[in-house]
């Protein structure tokens, strides 16, 4: 169970963030070879990523890269540098269909060949993009047994929706839609980037309103977002405490062979110790909540 | 009579006149006013100063002085050669002093620091003679030795009235604390105070007072206080910044000096600033307050006390307008000479008091030893400041600096020059983790139990040069260009030009 609360973008280009980003430990580090990469800079920023990928500093940390779109002339040689730097993850941008999903771990597969990578290591994820790509979410999510994760991306999904960033509304069926695809397929869900940096207070806003709903975490666009999403995603005390004895009441179960475990005279159950195990895990990460 | 009394009354002189030796008590407009020249030329001429001699200044309005420039201007014009600069610091904002060294009017300089246009071309080997590059408190130790003899001091201040007494918390333009003019003021052969606004007798508080002044100008401005510290008011948004700070604030309050009554010094540096704010979440958390406030003091410092967390703050030099403002303002706000604060050689320097001070490095090697003069290419681009001063009598020092600067290791094998030596520093905390020095493996094992990230201070170098290649070793020349006297006034280490 891999947490990932914090998918930190770094724009490829970047040798001076490449370099360091890591030290903000976020869960993933996604390195940006799309969007945050001008035309002139697409190959020396894959080359940046290719040889940033391969550092020892970066073992430690789930990578992710996103490519340019397939049909674009840059998307088959990001793919060609990331499967064979060795990157964890790759992302696919504006995933509008399961076909999408299928050309690129059709690809994939080819180069883990060429380059003698273990076929499946290479995992993938699929951004969500558009109208279609929402109403298309869950073939999206069951589309590949290497996705571990599919993420909404707001910006281009509220142009296509002819609307606009705003309190939230714009997104609610989509963020829905994108998160119920994403649990019926047992995979993770990740939400929009914040990019008004200076309003911290919006930013925890709408993390609370999408931790609520559900999302395993969000994508980030500062490392300054990094402490204050774990914090908000921290359990606390009383949360930690009560998730222990849940977790030693069903070790205690178990050991005894009993089938149901109850913990003052609650039933105590399969889903009830996986959330327990998730809240752990989060204290084990980040503490408790401040 | 006997012989004695006879052979004693020959020695002691006759009495002549009430006035023999203060003939303006005759002339009571000329008692009131003898000190005031009508111009700094005046002044100069009547301080006696000669070719050769030594002259100084005080470095608090930083970047905005205006104080130097002009002096040394109208000594030029007014034909003075050879003269030694004996500034308590210079900065960038001091590059026309490069035509005043190349005309022969200065040729020796004593200084905690330089920047800008003339760091770089005294580091290309301008100057025949090199500079002394002291601390602060060196600075003081090396005037009372003998060895830095200051003729004439020209010191510049806000508000002085017609007998000397003067601060730089009234009036116009600023700096707060007169903490380096204090000393000059006390040793200097003459005094000459450049006042921007002469005020009525007796003019109080007299940061410098009037049994230690000569004479007094009125000068158009002494210097411009926005620019003291630009932006050291701000808080960082840039997250390695934060990061720095967060940690250094974890250091300080693992340390086991962070109990009720603790002191503490935090300088001027971006994540330093933002360490004191963190610091502040957690004394309220452990319900502690400090006891004192060091050194340069900031706006930071000063929301601190404000806010009853800092009981005193002990001020040598005021880094932004708040800090001036609160030592104006605040009876618990106390200005001290560079003497009290780090003297090595005085009989109480505050520093002895400290327990945790924050530090910054250009670069730090494996023994510790830190550099905070000259840059990764050699070139002077920095300054001594109270950092060896604190860093030999603070209970624990504690480097914050970054490991790699774009694309320059900050911790290196070897500093291109050393000016606070590794003995004295406990912790260096980088955005990529702690080291603790060696010494103190107490302290080690006590950032560790708090789980804070150690790990030893090869592994953090190492770390810097898998990630920006080993740097090409700096091409010097033979000659010598600035010489670090440390805080006793020994040789610690040579600075050597640069080729090219």
């Amino acid at each position: 169970m891999k947490l990932r609360r914090s998918m930190l973008f770094l724009p490829g280009a970047n040798a001076a963030m490449l370099s360091t980003a890591f030290v903000y430990k976020p869960d993933s580090i996604m390195f940006d070879l799309e969007d945050a990469v001008s035309l002139r800079e697409k190959d020396s920023a894959r080359i940046l990523v290719f040889n940033a990928l391969q550092l020892p500093v970066y073992r430690e940390i789930e990578t992710v890269v996103r490519i340019n779109p397939l049909n674009t002339p840059f998307g088959h040689l990001d793919l060609e540098a990331a499967v064979r730097a060795g990157v964890d993850v790759v992302r696919l941008p504006k995933t509008d269909s399961a076909e999408d999903v299928e050309v690129l771990e059709r690809e994939v597969e080819r180069i883990e060949r060429a380059c003698g990578r273990e076929i499946g290591s290479t995992k993938l994820m699929a951004a969500i993009e558009s109208a279609s790509g929402v109403i298309n979410a869950l073939a999206i999510a069951k589309a590949s047994p290497r996705l571990i994760g599919i993420a909404l991306a707001g910006f281009d999904y509220v142009m296509d929706m002819q609307t606009e960033r705003g309190d939230g509304t714009e997104l609610f069926y989509a963020r829905c839609a994108v998160l119920h695809a994403a649990r019926a397929a047992k995979i993770d869900a990740f939400d929009v980037v914040w990019s008004d940096l200076n309003d911290e207070a919006g930013f925890l806003k709408e993390v609370d309103l999408i931790k609520r709903l559900g999302f395993n975490g969000k994508s980030l666009i500062n490392p300054r977002q990094i402490e204050l999403l774990h914090n908000a995603y921290a359990p606390t005390e009383e949360e930690v405490e009560y998730a222990g004895r849940v977790v030693t009441a069903a070790a205690e179960g178990e050991r005894k062979g009993l089938g149901v475990v109850s913990l003052n005279g609650k039933m105590i159950d399969g889903p009830v110790i996986d959330h327990a195990r998730r809240v752990l895990q989060r204290a084990e990460a980040s503490g408790t909540r401040k | 009579m006997t012989d004695l009394a006879f052979d004693l009354l020959d020695r002691l002189p006759r009495f002549d006149g009430f006035a023999k030796q203060t003939p303006y008590l005759k002339d009571p407009e000329l008692k009131r006013s003898r000190k005031i020249c009508p111009s700094l030329e005046d002044a100069i001429r009547r301080s006696g100063l000669k070719d050769g001699m030594t002259i100084s200044f005080h470095h608090a309005f930083r970047e905005g002085d205006k104080t130097i420039n002009t002096v040394v201007d109208l000594l030029a014009r007014m034909g003075f050669k050879d003269l030694t600069l004996a500034p308590s610091s210079l900065l960038s904002c001091n590059a026309p002093l490069i035509e005043h060294i190349r005309n022969g009017v200065i040729s020796r300089i004593y200084t905690s620091g330089m920047r800008g246009k003339l760091a770089e071309a005294i580091s290309h080997g301008l100057m025949a003679h090199p500079v002394n590059i002291h601390s602060h408190g060196g600075r003081v130790k090396l005037i009372q030795d003998g060895e830095l003899k200051i003729d004439v001091a020209f010191l510049g201040v806000s508000t002085a009235d017609c007998f000397g007494n003067a601060n730089g918390i009234s009036g116009r333009s600023r700096c707060g604390s007169l903490g380096y003019a204090k000393v000059d003021a006390r040793h200097a052969g003459t005094v000459i105070l450049l006042a921007e606004e002469i005020v009525p007798f007796p003019n109080a508080p007299a940061s410098l007072s009037q049994d230690e002044v000569d004479y007094v100008v009125k000068v158009e401005q002494i210097g411009d206080p926005s620019k003291i510290s630009v932006g050291a008011a701000r808080i960082t948004t840039n997250p390695r910044e934060l990061l720095i700070a967060r940690l250094s604030a974890e250091v300080m309050v693992h340390s086991g000096y962070f109990e009720q009554g603790f002191s503490m010094q935090t300088g001027s540096g971006a994540s330093a600033t933002a360490t004191t704010r963190f610091l502040e979440g957690y004394m309220r958390k452990k319900g502690i307050t400090a006891s004192f406030a060091l050194g340069g003091i900031t706006g930071g410092i000063v929301d601190l006390h404000k806010k009853g967390l800092i009981e005193r703050v002990i001020d040598t030099q005021s880094f932004d307008g708040d800090a001036a403002e609160s030592l104006r303002t605040s009876p618990n706000h106390i200005e001290i000479s560079t003497n009290e604060y780090a003297n090595a050689g005085s009989k109480g320097a505050y520093v002895d008091q400290m327990d945790l001070v924050i530090l910054s490095a250009l670069e730090i090697d494996v023994d510790f030893n830190v550099n905070v003069i000259t840059g990764s290419d050699g070139v002077m681009r920095g300054a001594s400041g109270g950092h060896s001063d604190v860093a030999a009598a603070a209970n624990l020092s504690i480097v914050v600096a970054p490991l790699i600067r774009s694309r320059i290791p900050t911790v290196v094998r070897r500093c291109t020059t050393v000016v606070t030596p590794g003995e004295c520093i406990g912790v260096l905390v980088t955005d990529h983790g702690i080291a603790v020095n060696p010494r103190r493996p107490e302290i080690a094992q006590r950032l560790k139990a708090a789980g804070l990230p150690v790990m030893t201070i090869e592994e953090l170098q190492q770390r810097a040069e898998s990630l920006t290649g080993e740097p090409r070793p700096i091409e010097f020349l033979d000659k010598v260009v600035g010489i670090v006297r440390y805080r006793d006034g020994s040789v610690i280490d040579i600075v050597r030009q640069v080729k090219g």
